[in-house]
């Protein structure tokens, strides 16, 4: 079966097996911890998210770290005022980002082009400036907010006393750290998926590329463009809010360098990495971008030079710095090492090169063999 | 005056210092095609331009049916039953043919913006049948699920004239429909026209094809510079000597 025929239900079952069964198959690849694989499922539904904007129409949004940043504050602030609750944190969550994504997005969409990215890269940015600054008292500026003891949580109050200790969050009683965090933020991954790939088959979806392929011939045919722009990146900026409520729920803090705009870039990355405008292209980058940030960024000086220890002593002095610049702190270095490499030689990112590998074994079988079955043919 | 589709009235529109369109008036009835010739940069296309809105006339009125449509929207102007073929074809060209027939009738459902999340998200079982039909009706119905972009230049005339028909428009406007095409398929295309005509649409067509104007046109006005220097039916205008001098000699 070649994966751009795939019938719809079984893409979706293949991607709900794959994401449910991480611990089982990222375990030998030195991938299954409870955070790291939590990490893969949140940062999954934001770049899914961002993909139904950047993917269906083409504008490229730099400021969608806004919206996970107010996911998260919106997320804290529930948990310190109603309950420990994930559900009241993650609606909160995204009615926060949708509301900001409203008026955002309601500004930037009189643009296209880069004064589209650019506008939205300076809301993003005034974003990230106020809550250092006159927000403070929302944000608790550069400490981040966290929960305190004092923190009045109404609803949970009114039920059981409160302990000593802080709370943990919880679904109702199943504390939202470790693997059972996992599978909410993975169960969410799903139903995201799932809503993703419904708006990309419908009119709607449909309606999104053709704003991408040819805005003036949906003018012409009768389309009012903007409004369905803009429910676009309200969509978008609510996937967005529940990533950054989902990395609340299972790490209760929030603070403003969430909204900076490298995160930001981030997400950007992650898309056009896995495949811009496919259905499975922005999860594979976010979790390979997730994957390497965490095996890179754990090397140190020593590690490395044990690694290379094999090597004469003159040798490793001269290769531990070396390679160190791209391990570590400097592991963005090799980040965009590796964004440049998929640029230049795969535009359509992995999606498109795993295509392109597909095709070429096959036509080399082919080769091989000297005879085409009437499955092989192309249109199957 | 029911049957007056199209009205242009006094249109002025300068770019510059040039005067592309200088008091221009024309009336299009019902039912009839209406053709528009004239030299390169006589304003034909601009005259289009300001019908659809996508140029605001610097002087002047369009009314549709009765109806003001200066100063409206392109999507709203679309919305009331306009519909134009351009002269550089406007398609989707990564798509397939059939999702190019099939965008316009979403744009014309739902274009005034509906959230009807159940309509906007369901399978569109009718509206792919009716795209599969016109794709017949213009020709181009064994290429359905190719890629339009790989079109040859007539054939994406064809696929944006199935694009326009689809909207059931009220008035058709048709920018040099046959420019690019073989002589077999400017026929295919004359009689095409000659049977939406048969149902009664009303069109405005651009053309330099002496012999598709002939075949098609009720009525025929020759715009030169920016004015409309004579109009009437195509023999009047064939044997009207100011017509002669604007296509042949025209140093003034
Ligand atoms: N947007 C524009 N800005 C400036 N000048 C324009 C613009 N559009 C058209 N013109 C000028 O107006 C004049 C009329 O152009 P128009 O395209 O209407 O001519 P036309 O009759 O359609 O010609 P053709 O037969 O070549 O298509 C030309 O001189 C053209 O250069
Ligand atoms: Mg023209």
């Amino acid at each position: 079966m070649k994966i751009g025929t795939m019938n719809d239900l079984t893409r979706f079952l293949i991607f709900a097996v794959v994401i449910l069964a991480m611990p089982v198959w990222l375990d030998p690849l030195g991938g299954n911890y409870p955070d790291l694989l939590q990490k893969f499922a949140i940062y999954g539904i934001f770049a899914i998210g961002f993909n139904i904007l950047f993917g269906l129409t083409g504008y490229l949004s730099f400021g969608h770290a806004a919206f996970l940043g107010v996911g998260s504050y919106a997320a804290v602030w529930s948990f310190k005022l109603f309950t420990m609750n994930a559900i009241p944190a993650l609606m909160f969550g995204v009615l926060f980002a949708g509301a900001l994504a409203l008026i955002i997005g309601f500004l930037s969409l009189r643009r296209s082009g880069i004064y589209f990215s650019i506008l939205t890269l300076a809301f993003a940015q005034m974003s990230y400036n106020l809550a250092y600054s006159v927000l403070t008292p929302i944000t608790n500026g550069e400490t981040g907010l966290q929960l305190a003891q004092s923190d009045p949580r109404v609803i949970d109050n009114m039920f059981v006393e409160a302990s000593a200790g802080l709370p943990s969050t919880n679904l109702f009683g199943l504390t939202m750290s470790g693997y059972p965090g996992f599978y909410f933020c993975a169960a969410l991954l799903i139903l995201g998926f799932f809503i993703s790939m419904r708006i990309f088959r419908s009119p709607f979806g449909l309606m999104l590329k053709g704003i991408k392929s040819n805005q003036n011939r949906m003018m012409y045919t009768g389309l009012n463009t903007r409004p369905y722009m803009l429910t676009a990146f309200v969509i978008s900026g609510m996937y967005a809010g529940l990533a950054g409520s989902l990395l609340a729920i299972t790490d209760p803090l929030a603070g403003a360098e969430r909204m900076q705009w490298t995160a930001s870039g981030e997400v950007v990355l992650m898309t056009i990495l896995g495949g811009v405008g496919t259905l499975v292209g922005p999860m594979i980058g976010a979790g390979l971008i997730k994957y390497f940030e965490n095996i890179f960024s754990a090397f140190n000086d020593t590690v490395l030079a044990e690694m290379f220890s094999y090597l004469p002593d003159a040798l490793v002095e001269l290769v531990v710095p070396v390679v160190g610049l791209f391990v570590g702190s400097g592991w963005h270095l090799t980040l965009g090492l590796l964004f440049v490499v998929v640029v230049i030689f795969l535009p359509g990112g992995i999606v498109e090169g795993v295509d392109k590998l597909v095709k070429f074994i096959r036509n080399r079988e082919k080769n091989v063999g000297g005879k085409v079955t009437p499955q092989d043919q192309p249109g199957e | 005056m029911n049957d007056l589709v199209l009205h242009l009235d006094n249109i002025q529109k300068n770019f510059g210092g040039l005067s592309a369109l200088s008091d221009v008036n024309l009336q299009v009835e019902e039912g009839t095609t209406h053709a528009i010739i004239g030299p390169n940069g006589a304003g034909k296309s601009t005259l289009l331009n300001v019908c659809i809105g996508r140029l605001k006339p610097d002087a002047g009125h369009v009314t549709f049916y009765g109806e003001e449509l200066t100063g409206r929207k392109p999507h709203e102007i679309a919305q009331m039953g306009v519909a134009r073929v351009f002269q550089t074809p406007e398609i989707f060209p990564e798509m397939s043919l059939l999702e190019n027939v099939m965008l316009p009738a979403f744009s014309k459902r739902d274009g005034a913006f509906s959230m009807n999340a159940h309509k906007l998200l369901s399978r569109q079982g009718d509206i792919r049948d009716e795209a599969e039909h016109i794709l017949e009706d213009v020709g181009l119905q064994e290429q359905m699920m190719t890629e339009a972009g790989s079109l040859s230049r007539g054939d994406k005339r064809r696929l944006e004239l199935g694009m326009c028909l689809i909207l059931k428009p009220r008035l058709l406007l048709l920018d040099e429909p046959t420019a690019g095409m073989s002589r077999h398929d400017t026929n295919s295309t004359i009689d095409l026209l000659k049977k939406i005509k048969s149902r009664g649409m009303t069109k405005v067509i651009i053309e330099h094809d002496m012999h598709v104007v002939f075949s098609l046109a009720d009525k025929v006005s020759v715009l030169a510079r920016g004015q409309i220097i004579a109009g009437g039916t195509p023999e009047e205008v064939r044997e009207d000597p100011k017509v002669k001098e604007a296509y042949l000699g025209g140093a003034h």
